[in-house]
């Protein structure tokens, strides 16, 4: 089947190439023609690439139930099954529970949902927030300290942080929270994220504050406003587009971060999808096709932000950029 | 340095009153970034701190129960790490605290296929190899995606994002599965390959076992290409999105102005697109060395370190000291090796870039 769908495409390719240095009389357009043809050669070939394992992955969740592991290449899955979904999203999980004998006390896709969008959202939101006002600082004013200042939040990226768990676990431990530590919550979770997430935050949304005029500034300056002011509403509403590349990675890094989170959580209660994810990599035996469907299901929402703020995201990043 | 020379000639008052302003502007910028500076300093400043003391120690699982605020867990206390040996000749036995890092920089560690100057050059031949591609594919792909009358263009744009969008463990994981050497789909698609097009690439290389290669690269094992595979997959969307952004905001006046000079189109891409690519690929190629160097997930979940320890890096091996291994005095003393091979990285290509001046500098 593949084999013959390469065969014929190999032959298209010749025929266009054919029919573009042949038939087409005018240079103008037959160099047109072929730059297209040669541009969308390449296009789809790294299209090709790009879109192979989703596929594969794609026919693997579709797979009944008993299925052990991947044995032939299959594209197109031959008997569609919704057995891993069901089993995901409907079925209790008995490998989370605070009482395995009773299932009604296990996790519920529903719960481990809610769980990782507390901690992303909440990792994204306070990034941004106190990632902008450093970045504005950085970029808008001229003062002692800030190239040292601005290498710190970069050194601070370039620490690994294994063994930093150890101590960081001790810290959060002290910090009471009603009758339990910080580190046992998702909040506690969303604050150490939030700090890997900073130095992205602060170097990218400078980089995006440098391309704002400062005149515009100035102006309101001038009509009295104060440097807060005009940060607030002159220079944030400029830059909604950084502010949702930075809130994507900081929701990023919340929704698949799964190692701090095993160590620091106890209850099943707070688990994470991206933990239900790792735990079924740690099986003796993996169940793959719900392990197929959980990855689709996760990469989902991430991949439909992505599409969603494309035009964002290519005027957004500007990690560090300097006007030339 | 340039602004200062200019000023020089200046009247005592002037001076006096940009040094005022100057002061009020270090006051007000560092009440901005107080918030995240506070958090960075709580949340990663202490715990490193913890970290470099304890990469002093032969800290071990018991040490974990010593708490310097508390005076009853003295008792658990680890002690400064000693060599009892020589470096370059000298006697080092009396030196406390160097213990962890003389035995990483000599290779002494009690763990299999630990070669340090291997490991370290692994893993800037790793970093290196990475970025070249990521960056040479991404502008590559993206120059394609920002030719003018490009069929499909919002379709292609559309499509290759996946890779970046996919969670990072979820794509190494299932790239794992197809590397497998009977199973796997990319030994199975090199076999099509060859049927259709009558070619005779190898179809049954052992991605992620086999130990000896044949010719120049014979010191990488395979695992190394499979694991550069994945890393390529999933890395070049973020630098072809950079270089996309820079690409549209080069204005096309002029190109139409070169046009108008004549100048052919290979000079046009070397005389205007990659100068004007440069200030926008410069941070993003030195945010993706850091990343790169500190990858944890892709050779974790691909190679695991395999065959024999080739392909392990730093992160890695850091990470097998302190969680399987539990030593972790010696992982301490390992992320600081890491990090200051880093910092010497950032520190040179900050020289070269000057990423940091600000706005009007």
């Amino acid at each position: 089947m593949l084999r013959t769908a390469l065969l014929i495409i190999v032959a298209i390719i010749a025929v266009l190439t054919v029919y573009g240095l042949v038939f087409i009389k005018n240079q103008k357009k037959k160099r047109a023609f072929l730059t297209q043809l040669g541009v969308q050669i390449f296009l789809l070939f790294i299209t090709a690439i790009v879109m192979f394992p989703v596929f594969w992955i794609v026919t693997m969740s579709l797979e009944p139930a008993g299925f052990s592991k991947p044995l032939d290449l299959k594209l197109i899955p031959t008997n569609v099954s919704f057995d891993a979904y069901r089993k995901i999203l409907v079925e209790p999980w008995i490998r989370f529970c605070s009482n395995p004998a009773k299932p009604e006390t296990c996790m519920t896709f529903g719960r481990l949902l809610l769980n990782s969008l507390l901690v992303s959202l909440g990792t994204s939101i306070f990034a941004v927030i106190i990632g902008s006002s450093a970045a504005y600082a950085f970029s808008r004013f001229k003062f002692i300290g800030r190239q040292t200042g601005m290498l710190g939040f970069i050194i601070l990226l370039m620490l690994p942080a294994v063994a930093t768990v150890g101590p960081l676990f001790v810290l959060f431990n002290s910090v009471p929270i009603g009758d339990e530590t910080l580190r046992k919550t998702l909040l506690g979770l969303a604050i150490a994220y939030a700090s890997s997430v900073l130095p992205f935050a602060v170097w990218n949304l400078k980089g995006y504050f440098d391309t704002i005029p400062k005149e515009l500034e100035e102006a309101a300056l001038i009509d009295g406003a104060s440097p807060a002011q005009s940060f607030i509403r002159i220079i944030l509403p400029l830059s909604l587009p950084a502010m949702a590349v930075t809130v994507l990675f900081g929701f990023m890094t919340g929704w698949t971060e799964f190692a701090l989170a095993w160590l620091f959580l106890e209850s099943p209660q707070r688990y994470t999808l991206a933990m239900a994810l790792t735990s079924m990599i740690g099986e003796r035996t993996i169940p793959w096709n719900e392990f197929a469907a959980m990855s689709i299901v996760m990469s989902m929402p991430v991949v439909f932000f992505f599409f969603l703020m494309q035009r964002w995201i290519i005027s957004g990043l500007t990690i560090g950029g300097v006007k030339g | 340095m340039t602004t200062q020379s200019a000023y020089s000639s200046d009247s005592p008052e002037v001076k006096k009153s940009r040094r005022r302003r100057l002061l009020r502007d270090t006051r007000r910028a560092w009440l901005y970034i107080a918030p995240a500076g506070i958090l960075m300093l709580i949340i990663t400043f202490v715990p490193q701190v913890f970290q470099w003391w304890m990469s002093l120690t032969d800290f071990e699982i018991t040490n974990l129960r010593y708490n310097p605020l508390i005076s009853s867990s003295a008792e658990f206390r680890p002690e400064y790490s000693y060599y009892e040996g020589t470096v370059f000749g000298y006697d080092v036995s009396h030196i406390p605290g160097i213990g962890n890092f003389v035995r990483i920089l000599k290779s002494e560690l009690p763990i299999q296929d630990y070669y340090f100057p291997r490991l370290l050059f692994f893993n800037i031949f790793w970093t290196v190899s990475n970025v070249v591609l990521h960056a040479g594919i991404g502008i590559l792909i993206a120059l394609a995606l920002n030719y003018k009358n490009l069929l499909g263009q919002k379709v292609y744009r559309a499509l290759f994002i996946i890779p970046w969008a996919i969670p990072g463990m979820v794509s190494a994981t299932v790239w794992t599965n197809m590397f497998h050497d009977r199973f796997g789909a990319v030994n199975q698609v090199i076999d099509i390959f060859n049927q259709a097009l009558f070619l005779n690439i190898p179809d049954t290389t052992r991605w992620l076992a086999q130990v000896d290669n044949e010719g120049l690269l014979a010191w990488l094992p395979m695992s190394y290409f499979a694991a550069l595979m994945t890393n390529v997959w999933l890395g070049w969307p973020f630098m072809a999105v950079v270089a996309t952004g820079a690409l549209q905001s080069i204005p096309g006046e002029m190109y139409e102005a070169a046009d108008i000079d004549g100048a052919t189109s290979w000079q046009k891409f070397w005389r205007i697109t990659l100068p004007l690519l440069r200030p926008a690929m410069v941070p993003a190629i030195m945010l993706g060395t850091i990343w790169t160097f500190n990858q944890f997930n892709i050779i974790y979940f691909v190679t695991n370190g395999g065959p024999k320890g080739r392909t392990e890096i730093l992160v890695t091996q850091a990470y097998k000291l302190i969680f399987t291994q539990r030593l972790y005095g010696i992982g301490a003393a390992f992320s600081i090796v890491v990090f200051f091979i880093l910092l010497f990285f950032t520190l040179t290509q900050n020289r070269i870039t000057r990423a940091t001046e600000s706005y009007d500098a």
